[in-house]
């Protein structure tokens, strides 16, 4: 739906563009570095500086460290919760994603559009982002399982003791929700963070218009237009620490499959 | 009727869905504050099952609005 003259598309945001001007076709291909893929690279620079602040390893930490540290044990305690002690192996890769996920949710939420010019994009509302993302923790589940348990990983589809008549229902039915996982997976995180933004693009719209359609509206409804938008902003800062936990979540209870069965 | 508002309608029915949603996680969230109030000792102890049934309802709502967002925007 192209955007009408004069009105704000609320799906611009998500735009992807080329930054250094387009012609980068290689073999078929466009290699261009977009605006996604830009900050993709703040985020991890930020996240490189925020873990190598904490890594003097002092006896008695300072402040940046603790961050650091409480971070770390947060993913390590909840690897431990769920997957028990062969969890530790996997903190590395929770703790990246989980961090990857909550400074690019968070990085999108940034107001830097109040710089002329200057746009946040948050590639954590992009599937092609979210969907290798869970492919490759999809695909950790898919190794680790084959590797351990070679094909008794099968198992994983019939739980215990289930009356022979049943397996083959309960066979298919596990096996759906197994292959459903990445999609929901990528589709979660994807759709919580675009949704959140259209939100509060439409709710900008609403102060915008106000303030155009004359004095009574705009005295009513834009101040409480912006009220909403503020209140919606700080949701969207505790949805984007969620979804971020969530995926690591739901990541560690894959693994977990993986490395134990059930 | 015409096509481009069976789209709309249709889109709009699909928000009925993440109204449900909704519902479904305020239910998560109200149960377990129910059952952390009686025993709190065991509250932080399920604080990971909390977000597994949060993600759970909250997936179906996304489909819903996945459901309005390819009416408008793809179909």
């Amino acid at each position: 739906m192209a955007a009408q003259e004069g009105k704000v598309d609320p799906m611009k945001q998500f735009q992807i563009e080329p930054l250094f001007g387009s012609g980068w076709e290689v073999a078929g291909f466009n290699i261009a570095f977009t605006n996604s893929a830009l900050w993709m690279a703040i985020t991890v620079v930020l996240l490189w500086a925020f873990v190598a602040g904490g890594m003097k390893r002092e006896l008695v930490p300072g402040r940046w460290q603790m961050a650091v540290e409480t971070m770390t044990g947060f993913i390590d305690d909840m690897l431990a919760a769920n997957i028990g002690k062969e969890g530790r192996k996997y903190v590395p890769y929770i703790f990246s994603l989980f961090m990857f996920i909550l400074f690019g949710n968070l990085l999108g939420l940034l107001p830097i559009g109040l710089f002329p010019g200057a746009h946040p994009f948050t590639f954590t509302s992009h599937f092609t982002i979210t969907g290798v993302l869970a492919l490759l923790s999809f695909s950790i589940v898919l190794l680790v399982g084959f590797w351990k348990h070679g094909f008794g990983f099968f198992g994983l589809f019939v739980p215990h003791e289930t009356p022979v008549p049943m397996i083959p229902l309960l066979f298919v039915i596990e096996l759906f929700s197994f292959m459903i996982r990445p999609i929901s997976l990528a589709l979660r995180l994807f759709v919580a963070m675009m949704a959140g933004h259209v939100l509060l693009k439409i709710l900008a719209t609403f102060v915008i218009d106000a303030l155009n359609a004359g004095p009574a509206l705009g005295a009513t409804v834009g101040p409480a237009a912006l009220l909403l938008m503020i209140a919606i902003s700080a949701l969207e800062i505790l949805v984007a620490g969620i979804q971020a936990y969530v995926f690591a979540l739901l990541s560690s209870l894959y693994i977990n499959d993986a490395e134990n069965l059930h | 009727m015409d096509m481009e508002a069976a789209k709309m309608i249709g889109a709009g029915l699909a928000a009925v869905g993440a109204g449900l949603a909704a519902l479904g996680v305020g239910n998560v969230f109200a149960s377990f504050l129910e059952g952390a109030l009686r025993n709190p000792g065991a509250a932080d102890s399920q604080q990971g099952r909390l977000f597994i049934g949060f993600a759970a309802a909250e997936l179906l709502g996304l489909l819903a609005f996945l459901v309005a967002v390819i009416l408008v925007f793809v179909a």
